[in-house]
């Protein structure tokens, strides 16, 4: 079980909340979890970089990373204001 | 009781002068003395001679240990005529130093002898006065000072975080800060673009901004550019030779158009982003760490990048994240510290809680990677709105 960092962006899809928890031994499979809970954040997700312990999964094995038990994983898209 | 005259003669019977001819001698040997400066600073500022160290002879007691802590080390101190030098020899004598001796007719001599002189860059006495506190810094002290103020900043965006940036960076005394913005203030505005006031409305925000950085400090000189940024101008305004670009745009056409054009002209950005309660800074250095391009290849679609006006933010969050750009660049412009290249910052003004995500370079980034493909100025408004098309 993990802990994702729901950015404020996604959260009416999530029905508001921040951090949501997720199972799953790597990133697609945290992600496929997550979708299946929250079903609007289909097709959402990967606009969103994913850290996993602060580092970004492309620079490790993509959606394969593997997530470790209690990991912080961190849903971070970009943002435009500067308003 | 003996008059000034007598003491001073009376002084300089105990003590060893040399003339100037001797002096310059001495200073072009391969073992020249320690050449002690004690007149007061505004004397110093004005012309000294080249290798001298200055101690004021009012505070001649205290620091002399710590400049020469050997006693066996030949000195030579010198002041306008040769009067006050003299009286600090005896005191140098006094304390333990063993060969100490006074410039006869002082530096006023020197220059007579048409010797070389020197005069440093320094800070006016208001100046010294007006950034005290960053001169007791070790880290700034009066070099760094001189640095902020012959620095240029260029401010993209006089909005949420250009507010905050531009008057924490116009107070530090960068030199000159160019800002970019096409608006004119409007009352939605005012609950966190503290740049501008109630009496500001209507105004273009380079206007108000400039009014409000040149009657904080007027050291700085502000250039400003009442446009939007655009391929078109890119070139025109990021060519006057900017240390520094805070970005601080509200969309997404203006951060890639910025971070192409910074990879291209070398300049570093200092990246902000703020969203309802969240914030997001980072740097990006070029050739020293990703671009936004290697962070973001991509822009979201708008409807899951909803702007603060459509989705709102605190007043108080681009305070925060604009102060955290502003300490950024002070750093990048004085080469101290840790910038966040590399790095990103996410604030959560909700929780109070800081989260750093490490960045790295994409080597098959388009515009900074190994071998980019995109090498010249895009459509960016197309290329923001294309993609998921």
């Amino acid at each position: 079980m993990s802990v994702v960092r729901i950015p404020p962006t996604l959260r009416d899809d999530t029905r508001g909340a921040r951090e949501v928890t997720a199972e799953g031994d790597t990133v697609r499979d945290l992600l496929d979890d997550l979708t299946s809970r929250f079903p609007t954040l289909e097709g959402k997700l990967e606009f969103a970089n994913v850290y996993v312990e602060g580092e970004d999964v492309r620079t490790l094995d993509g959606l394969d990373t593997s997530v470790a038990d209690d990991s912080t994983v961190i849903l971070l898209p970009a943002m435009a204001g500067g308003c | 009781m003996a008059g000034y005259r007598e003491l001073l003669q009376r002084v300089k019977a105990e003590i060893d002068e040399i003339d100037a001819q001797t002096a310059r001698e001495l200073l072009d040997t391969a073992e020249p003395p320690l050449l002690v400066d004690v007149r007061r600073r505004d004397e110093w500022d004005e012309g000294h001679i080249p290798g001298a160290i200055h101690i004021p002879r009012g505070s001649l007691e205290s620091r002399i240990e710590k400049a020469v802590p050997e006693r066996e080390r030949p000195v030579v101190l010198y002041c306008s005529v040769g009067e006050r030098s003299a009286f600090a020899a005896r005191t140098l004598g006094e304390l333990g130093y063993e060969d100490v001796t006074s410039l006869a007719g002082g530096f006023t001599d020197w220059k007579r002898n048409g010797f070389a002189t020197q005069v440093d860059k320094a800070l006016d006495r208001e100046r010294r006065t007006r950034y005290s506190r960053h001169l007791l810094i070790p880290e700034v002290g009066e070099e760094g000072q001189l640095k902020l103020l012959e620095s240029r900043v260029l401010l993209v965006g006089a909005g949420g975080l250009g507010s905050p940036a531009s008057l924490y960076l116009a107070a530090a005394g960068v030199g000159r800060l160019g800002i970019v913005d096409a608006d004119v203030v409007d009352e939605s505005n005012l609950q966190r673009q503290v740049v501008h006031r109630t009496g500001d409305l209507g105004t273009p925000k380079v206007d108000s901004a400039r009014a409000a950085i040149e009657a904080l400090n007027p050291d700085v000189d502000v250039v400003t550019f009442r446009e939007r940024l655009t391929s078109e101008n890119a070139d025109k305004i990021l060519g006057h030779g900017w240390d520094a670009i805070v970005d601080g745009a509200d969309n997404f056409p203006t951060r890639y158009l910025v971070n192409d054009a910074s990879v291209w002209h070398d300049v570093p950005v200092v990246h902000g982003s703020i969203y309802r309660f969240e914030g997001q800074v980072t740097v990006f250095k070029p050739g020293a760490g990703p671009c936004y391009r290697c962070l973001f290849p991509q822009p979201p679609p708008p409807e899951l990048a909803p702007s603060c006006a459509e989705g709102g933010v605190l007043g108080v969050l681009p305070g925060v994240i604009g102060s955290l750009q502003a300490n950024e660049t002070l750093k990048l412009l004085l080469g101290i510290g840790e910038p966040l290249v590399g790095r990103l910052l996410l604030f959560d003004a909700l929780t109070t809680t800081f989260d750093e995500m490490t960045l790295r370079r994409n080597p098959s980034c388009p515009v900074c990677g190994e071998d980019p493909t995109i090498t010249e100025y895009v459509d960016y408004v197309e290329f923001c709105a294309g993609v998921h098309a």
